[in-house]
C-alpha cells in the first residue's frame, strides 16, 4: 500500500523535491556571501566605535529581493502544500469514481485512508520544515542584527512552526476534501481556513500562551512623541510611547501610563500643554528633529513649561524591518499625574531588560 | 451449491427515496447472472451494496456467506468493476498491475500478464489515453488476476462499440471458463446479456420482478395467441404478465407451471427481450387487472438453488 | 478443427446449434472419428456465450454417444451417426416427397404447406410433453 501510495504521491513529489533543490541551491550560493557582508560591516563599526553608517543595519539591504522571495516561500508553501497536497488527496478519487477500484481490491478503507495521510502528511511536514531550516540558516545574519525572531511575524518564519503549519494545512486540506468531495472547493476552503487561523494563531490565540513580562521605566526624552489625529476624534491629541528595544522580544504593548497605571486623557494632555502643535493640520506626529520651529508650536516648548510631564522628544521611527510590533493608543482619562512608560513583553527567556540603543552585538 | 449472494428484505434509501427495495435474492454459484433493468431501477445499488461500497438502509445482504465487509480477506474473494470502468488516468498499465500486485495477496501476476499480452494493451499507456474497450479491459483484468471467486460487473460494456462490447464479453466467458467464477452482470440491454448470461433478475422500479434460471424461464413463459379469451377463465397455475385484446383475438404473455392444454391457443416460444419487455411492462405501472395470485411485489423464484 | 457459429436469430437455442453443426460435421464427413473438438475455452472465446452452454452442447453429444471427454486433454468424436437413421432417411424422404404432392393436388400453396406441417410439428411435440 505504502508502493501504491508513493507512485500516486510521486508527481507531487517531484514538484515539491525540486522546489526543495532549487532554494538550496540559491541560497547556498548567496548564503556565505551574506555571512561575508555582516562580518565586514560588523568590523566596521566596532572599529568606528559605533559611528560608521555600517552599524545602521548593515545587511538588511543585501539581496534584498531574496529575502522578501524567501519570506514570501515560507509563508505561501505550506498553504499550497494543504491545496495541492492535502486537498486533492482523498477528494480526486471521490471526484473521478476511482474510489471504487481502491475500496474494493484487498486493503481495508482505513489502511488505506491511514497509510496515504501517513505518507503524504510526512511528507509535507519534511518538505516546509527543510525549507524553514534552509531558510533559517539563511536569515541568520539578518536575525542577528534585528534581533526579532520572537516578533509575531517572525516567529511563524523560523525553524519547524512551518513544519506545524504545513502539517495543518495538509490535515485541514485532507479534511476539506472529505467533506466536500470536490477537488476545487476543498482548495477554496483549505487556503481561506489556512489563512484565517494562522491570523488568529499569531494575534489572538498567542498573546494567552504566557503572561507577559511588564516593566514601568520613567519617561525619557528618547522614548515618548505625541499624536494628533483629525478633529472630531475621541482623543485628538494623545501620547505615544516608543517600544523598547529588546533583543528577541514580542513586545505587546507600549504605552504612556500614570502610576495608576491608566493612560492620561486627551484633556489632561491639551490642559499640559494647550499649544501642541497648535495651528497645525492633523494627523502628526511629532519628531524632534523634523518639527516646524516656532516655540510654542513644537513639543519642545511645551515640554519646557512642565516639569512632570513628559518629553515629547523620539527619534525617527525605525525604517521597516522584518520585525514589528503593536502599540497600544490610549484611550481611558485620568488626572495629571508623573507619567511613566509601561512596556510588557514576551520574551524566549525572561531576560533582564537589557540596556537600550545596543544592536549589532551578536 | 450454495448461493454466492443472498439479500432479504434488502433496502438502500437516500433520503426519501428508496433506490432499491424489498429485494428477495438467492442467486446459485457457478452461474453468470445478468441483472437486467432500465436506468435508475437499482442495479448500481444492489452491485455496490453487494461489495461494500454502500451499507443497506433495510434488510440484509449476504455475499458468499458472509456480510459484504472492509474485512481483506472478504475483499479478496469479491472483484468488482465499476460503471464507466474508472481507473487512475495519469498511471500506466503497468502501474496499474503493480497496483493491483501491492494491494491483493492474492495476485496472480501470470494471469494479469498473460491478458494484457493477449489484449496487445502497451504496457507503458498511460489509462486516461486508452480508448473505452482498452480499460474496461484493464479494469476486467484487475479484477479478475487477484483470482475472486465472484465478480460483479456494473454495466460494463454499456459505452462501448459492438467490437469491443464483444471482444470483453469474449474476455469474460474466458475467465469464467479457465477460473470457474460466479459473475454477476448487470445491463439495460438484453442483447447483451442473452449469449452470456445463464441466470436472470430483472429489476425494475427498484424491486425484483422476476429471478430464475434463463432455461426455466424461457420454458415457464410462452406468447399465447387465439380468440377473445376473459382473463379470469384462465386456469389458476397460469399467471399472465402482458395482455392485449382485440374485439376478436387476445394475446396473452403468460406463465405457467404447467403445459398449456388449451387447444384453442397457439403457444409461441419467447426470446429474453421480449420476457424482460413483459416484466418491465408490468412493473411500470400497469393497471389493467391481472390474474391470479401474483405476490404482493411481483416476485417471482423460479430458480431451485442446486 | 471445426469451427462453430452461432445464429441469434434462428430461434434455436445456442446449445442447440452447437449439437446441429457438430451433427452435420459427421454427417457431412468434416468431422472424422478421433478428431478433436474445440475446448470450452476455445468455443467460448470465439463465441462469447457461457461456457455451460458449451458444456451442456457436448454432454448432449456424449449422450447420443456421438463424442467422448477425456479428462485433462479434451472431447474427441467417438461415434458417427448411427446407420440406421442414416438409413431411415430414404423411405422418409420418399414419404414427405408424397405427402407434398398430395397437398399441392389438394391446392395449397407452398406457405400453406410450411404453415400446416410446422403446426403439426410443433403440437406433436407439445403432446409429447405432456
Amino acid at each position: 500500500m505504502i508502493a501504491v501510495s508513493w507512485r500516486q504521491f510521486r508527481p507531487q513529489a517531484i514538484v515539491g523535491l525540486t522546489g526543495l533543490v532549487v532554494v538550496a541551491v540559491v541560497l547556498a550560493l548567496t548564503g556565505p556571501n551574506l555571512v561575508h557582508v555582516y562580518d565586514v560591516n560588523l568590523a566596521a563599526c566596532r572599529a568606528s566605535g559605533g559611528q560608521s553608517p555600517a552599524c545602521n543595519n548593515p545587511v538588511g539591504n543585501t539581496f534584498h529581493a531574496l529575502q522578501v522571495t524567501l519570506i514570501a516561500l515560507v509563508l505561501v508553501v505550506p498553504a499550497l502544500i494543504g491545496m495541492f497536497w492535502g486537498a486533492p488527496l482523498i477528494a480526486h478519487e471521490l471526484e473521478t469514481g476511482t474510489f471504487r477500484l481502491a475500496w474494493t481490491q484487498s486493503v481495508s478503507r482505513r489502511r488505506w485512508l491511514f497509510v496515504k495521510t501517513g505518507l503524504v502528511g510526512l511528507a509535507s511536514a519534511l518538505t516546509a520544515g527543510l525549507l524553514s531550516l534552509m531558510s533559517t540558516w539563511w536569515f541568520s545574519p539578518i536575525d542577528k542584527v534585528s534581533q526579532s525572531r520572537f516578533g509575531p511575524a517572525n516567529f511563524g518564519l523560523h525553524g519547524f512552526v512551518p513544519a506545524g503549519y504545513a502539517a495543518f494545512a495538509f490535515a485541514l486540506g485532507v479534511t476539506a476534501g472529505l467533506v466536500f468531495r470536490r477537488t476545487l472547493p476543498a482548495m477554496a476552503v483549505t487556503l481561506v481556513g489556512f489563512v484565517a487561523t494562522r491570523l488568529a494563531v499569531t494575534y489572538w490565540l498567542r498573546p494567552h500562551y504566557m503572561s507577559p513580562a511588564t516593566l514601568n521605566a520613567p519617561l525619557s526624552g528618547a522614548d515618548v512623541g505625541f499624536q494628533i489625529a483629525g478633529p472630531g476624534t475621541v482623543s485628538p491629541v494623545s501620547m505615544v510611547a516608543n517600544a523598547p528595544d529588546l533583543p528577541n522580544a514580542w513586545v505587546s504593548s507600549a504605552a504612556v501610563v500614570d502610576s495608576a497605571g491608566r493612560a492620561p486623557s486627551s484633556s489632561a494632555v491639551q490642559h499640559a500643554c494647550p499649544n501642541l502643535g497648535a495651528g497645525v493640520a492633523p494627523p502628526l506626529r511629532v519628531r524632534e528633529g523634523s518639527a516646524p520651529s516656532g516655540g510654542t508650536r513644537s513639543a519642545s516648548g511645551c515640554r519646557r513649561g512642565h516639569s512632570s510631564s513628559s518629553t515629547t522628544a523620539s527619534p525617527p521611527w525605525p525604517p521597516s524591518t522584518t520585525s514589528s510590533w503593536p502599540t497600544s493608543r490610549p484611550t481611558g482619562s485620568g488626572r495629571s499625574r508623573p507619567l511613566r512608560r509601561r512596556s510588557s513583553w514576551f520574551s524566549p527567556s525572561r531576560l533582564p531588560v537589557p540596556a537600550c540603543g545596543s544592536s549589532a552585538t551578536g | 451449491m450454495s448461493a454466492v449472494l443472498s439479500a432479504r428484505g434488502l433496502g438502500k434509501r437516500y433520503g426519501r427515496r428508496w433506490a432499491l427495495s424489498d429485494c428477495d435474492l438467492e442467486v446459485p454459484a457457478g452461474h453468470v447472472v445478468g441483472l437486467v433493468g432500465p436506468n435508475g431501477a437499482g442495479k448500481t445499488t444492489l452491485l455496490h451494496l453487494g461489495v461494500g461500497l454502500l451499507a443497506p438502509s433495510a434488510g440484509s445482504i449476504e455475499v458468499l456467506g458472509r456480510a459484504p465487509s472492509d474485512d481483506p480477506a472478504q475483499l479478496a474473494r469479491v472483484g468488482f468493476v465499476a460503471q464507466d470502468t474508472p481507473t487512475y488516468a495519469r498511471l500506466s498499465v503497468e502501474d496499474h498491475l503493480a497496483l493491483g500486485a501491492h494491494m491483493n495477496p492474492g495476485w496472480d501476476a501470470d494471469v494479469a500478464r498473460r491478458r494484457i499480452d493477449d489484449l496487445d494493451l502497451d504496457p507503458t499507456q498511460r489509462a486516461g489515453t486508452l480508448s473505452g474497450g482498452q480499460r474496461a479491459q484493464l479494469a476486467l483484468t484487475l479484477a479478475v488476476a487477484k483470482r475472486p471467486e465472484f465478480l460483479l460487473l456494473d454495466e460494463p460494456v454499456a459505452s462501448l462499440d459492438p467490437l469491443a462490447r464483444r471482444e470483453f464479453l469474449q474476455g469474460l466467458m474466458e475467465v469464467v471458463a479457465d477460473h470457474e467464477v460466479s459473475v454477476v452482470l448487470s445491463s439495460h440491454l438484453v442483447a447483451d446479456l442473452e449469449r452470456v448470461c445463464d441466470y436472470l433478475v430483472v429489476l425494475v422500479s427498484s424491486r425484483v420482478q422476476v429471478a430464475g434460471e434463463v432455461d426455466e424461464l424461457l420454458a415457464s413463459h410462452h406468447r399465447l395467441t387465439g380468440p377473445r379469451h376473459d382473463v379470469a377463465s384462465l386456469p389458476r397455475d397460469q399467471y399472465v404478465i402482458e395482455e392485449s385484446h382485440t374485439d376478436r383475438q387476445s394475446t396473452l404473455l403468460v406463465r405457467h407451471e404447467n403445459p398449456i392444454l388449451d387447444p384453442s391457443w397457439t403457444v409461441e416460444d419467447l426470446d429474453l427481450e421480449d420476457l424482460v419487455l413483459a416484466y418491465m411492462g408490468q412493473a411500470g405501472g400497469s393497471t389493467r387487472k391481472r390474474r391470479g395470485d401474483t405476490p404482493r411485489n411481483g416476485v417471482a423464484k423460479l430458480g431451485v438453488a442446486r | 478443427m471445426i469451427r462453430f457459429h452461432l445464429d441469434s436469430r434462428s430461434g434455436v437455442s445456442p446449445y442447440m446449434q452447437i449439437v446441429q453443426q457438430v451433427r452435420n460435421a459427421l454427417r457431412l464427413g468434416l468431422l472424422s472419428k478421433g478428431e478433436q473438438l474445440p475446448t470450452v475455452k476455445e468455443v467460448v472465446a470465439q463465441l462469447a456465450i457461457n461456457p455451460n452452454t458449451v458444456l451442456k452442447a457436448y454432454r448432449e453429444l456424449e449422450h447420443e454417444g456421438l463424442v467422448g471427454a477425456r479428462p485433462g486433454v479434451g472431447t474427441f468424436v467417438t461415434g458417427t451417426l448411427a446407420p440406421a437413421s442414416v438409413a431411415a432417411h430414404g423411405p422418409l424422404r420418399q414419404d414427405l416427397q408424397r405427402w407434398i404432392a398430395k397437398a399441392r393436388r389438394a391446392g395449397l400453396d407452398d406457405e400453406s404447406i410450411e404453415a400446416l406441417f410446422e403446426t403439426s410439428f410443433r403440437s406433436s411435440t407439445q403432446a409429447e410433453i405432456a
